[in-house]
């Protein structure tokens, strides 16, 4: 499904965030992506995202380039990715309804299916008392919460969530993860960094561990042990 | 494609109002631009107008000798109104220069009776000619030195042409005029191109604050038009918004200096020229206003769009 083709990215000061990576994620797949800060796990994110291009090697999604997709395409392609960030990037300006429906009226769906899908994804992730809350008034928790259900009300081919646990305390981590497990189990394909050994043991799924640029571990039933 | 452009004129409404910081500050700035580009056109009529009245008070006279016929000084008339030059010509029979004469020295009672002693009426008649261009007296005062029609039998019907005695005091007229026409186009040019920039700085600013924000919609799907189109909205709304506020300032502003305009200016009531124009003030303040934020923002998203 995902397929990272020795991908190499340089920096302008020579730094090699990534080199020549290759890596394959099958469908329904879920994929912890451990390692230091440094070691290239958000650097492979946006490759993933098309947010930034390999210096060498390709990203392939289905078999299709993604980088070399053209601009109407690869927004297409956006909205088959659901993204969680660690610093969640809410919109500030729009209350955690508007911005689960943002995701939905970015892609096109119409009024009836916001209305009906938006309260739903908001009541998986537990919130749906708080769906007028402004992310200001949310806990870091509560924000990260909002921004799964932005993530998943698409139903994406894919959940990527880079350190989605890192800002949070430990029982907002725990109920993170259960709703990533719980994501997967429903058949998405999850993807997530973290440098967190709890998170890691907890999912017990597969962990590619990643040193200065490079896969210098890849275990299909793993805990960490950097 | 309906849909889509009602969920961005909403998000677009509704982040204008929320982000109400960010919003003052642009609405102020847009205003202060706005202000400045009705004052421009405040002075500039000003200017076009003060500057009308003084090239309407430049004339030529042409002064016929005593003999010369009524349909030779008609033939000139007529002669002269043919150039593309002369903006109108007024002919005073010499009857009626008599008459002028002496209700002017109507207190001179020695000139008055040397003028009765006269037989006849010493005086010729009088065409005036006034130019389109203070510039063009010059050619026009050549037309008449120089045209057949002038003379009849050889015999000038001519006495003179005011020109050359005026002629230093018209030349320095046309080049102040056309100095400050440039110098007001050149100023104006400064002040509107130093108001877009403020302007167009001030909303760039205010889009800088939301680059993540825009990533952020381009990393959950959406369209460059959709990402785009709210600030759009949110700058025509700061325009709109900032227009309605120039414009009323604008109406006591010019209610306040009328009376002062309106002595200085020789009669242009700045007042009324706002009130009368207002329609086009309206369209061009609201336009300007439109234009700048709508052109503002797209100019200011646009770099963060490469997402």
């Amino acid at each position: 499904m995902i397929y990272f083709d020795k991908v190499t990215k340089t920096y302008l000061d020579n730094l090699k965030a990534l080199d020549e990576v290759t890596l394959s994620i099958e469908p329904k797949e879920m994929v912890t992506i451990v390692g230091h800060s440094g070691a290239g796990k958000s650097t492979l994110i946006k490759m993933l995202l098309a947010e930034d291009e390999p210096t060498t090697g390709s990203v392939y999604f289905e078999s299709v380039d993604i980088h070399s997709l053209k601009r109407s395409l690869l927004t297409q392609y956006r909205r088959r990715i659901g993204i969680i960030f660690q610093d969640f990037r809410l919109l500030p300006h729009k209350t955690a309804y508007e911005n689960v429906a943002f995701a939905m009226e970015a892609a096109g769906r119409s009024d009836e299916e916001i209305e009906s899908d938006v309260p739903y994804a908001l009541e998986l992730v537990d919130l749906r008392e708080k769906i007028w809350n402004f992310p200001s008034e949310l806990s870091g928790g509560e924000r990260q919460r909002v921004a799964i259900a932005r993530a998943i009300v698409n139903q994406p081919d894919v959940l990527v969530a880079d350190e989605p646990t890192g800002n949070l305390d430990p029982m907002n981590t725990y109920d993170v993860v259960q709703i990533l497990k719980k994501i997967h189990d429903l058949g998405t394909t999850v993807i997530l960094t973290t440098h967190n050994k709890g998170v890691v043991d907890s999912i017990d799924k597969r962990v590619v561990t990643m040193e200065k640029g490079k896969i210098i571990k890849d275990v299909k039933h793993g805990k960490l042990t950097l | 494609m309906m849909t889509s452009m009602k969920r961005i004129l909403r998000a677009g409404f509704l982040a204008f109002w929320r982000n109400s910081v960010v919003s003052v500050a642009s609405v102020f700035v847009m205003t202060v631009t706005l202000s400045v580009i009705g004052s421009i056109i405040f002075t500039q009529v000003t200017l076009q107008t003060t500057l009308a009245q003084i090239s309407d008070k430049v004339d030529v006279n042409v002064y016929f000798v005593t003999t010369a016929r009524e349909e030779d000084i008609l033939a000139v008339k007529t002669a002269l109104e043919g150039l593309p030059e002369v903006a109108a010509t007024e002919y005073v029979t010499k009857d009626k220069v008599y008459q002028d004469f002496r209700t002017r020295h109507e207190n001179d009672s020695l000139t008055l009776q040397a003028l009765d002693e006269l037989e006849e009426n010493p005086l010729g008649a009088i065409l005036n000619v006034r130019a389109k261009e203070t510039s063009q007296y010059a050619s026009i005062a050549q037309f008449l030195e120089t045209s057949d029609l002038l003379k009849k039998n050889e015999t000038p019907i001519i006495d003179k042409v005011n020109y050359q005695q005026n002629r230093a005091a018209i030349d320095k007229l046309a080049a102040i005029i056309a100095s400050s026409e440039k110098i007001g186009l050149f100023v104006t040019a400064i002040l509107v191109v130093m108001s877009i920039l403020i302007t167009f700085n001030t909303i760039r600013l205010a889009i800088f604050t939301s680059k993540d924000e825009i990533t952020v919609m381009r990393l959950v799907g959406a369209s460059s038009a959709f990402s785009r189109g709210p600030f759009i909205v949110q700058g025509i709304m700061a325009g709109l918004s900032s227009a309605v506020i120039a414009l009323a300032i604008f109406y006591p502003l010019t209610y306040w200096l009328a009376p002062f305009t309106t002595d200085f200016f020789s009669g242009l009531n700045l007042f009324s020229y706002y009130v009368d124009n207002f329609p086009q003030f309206f369209l061009m303040i609201m336009g300007s206003g439109i234009a700048l934020g709508s052109i503002s923002s797209v100019l200011a998203v646009r770099k963060y769009l490469k997402v």
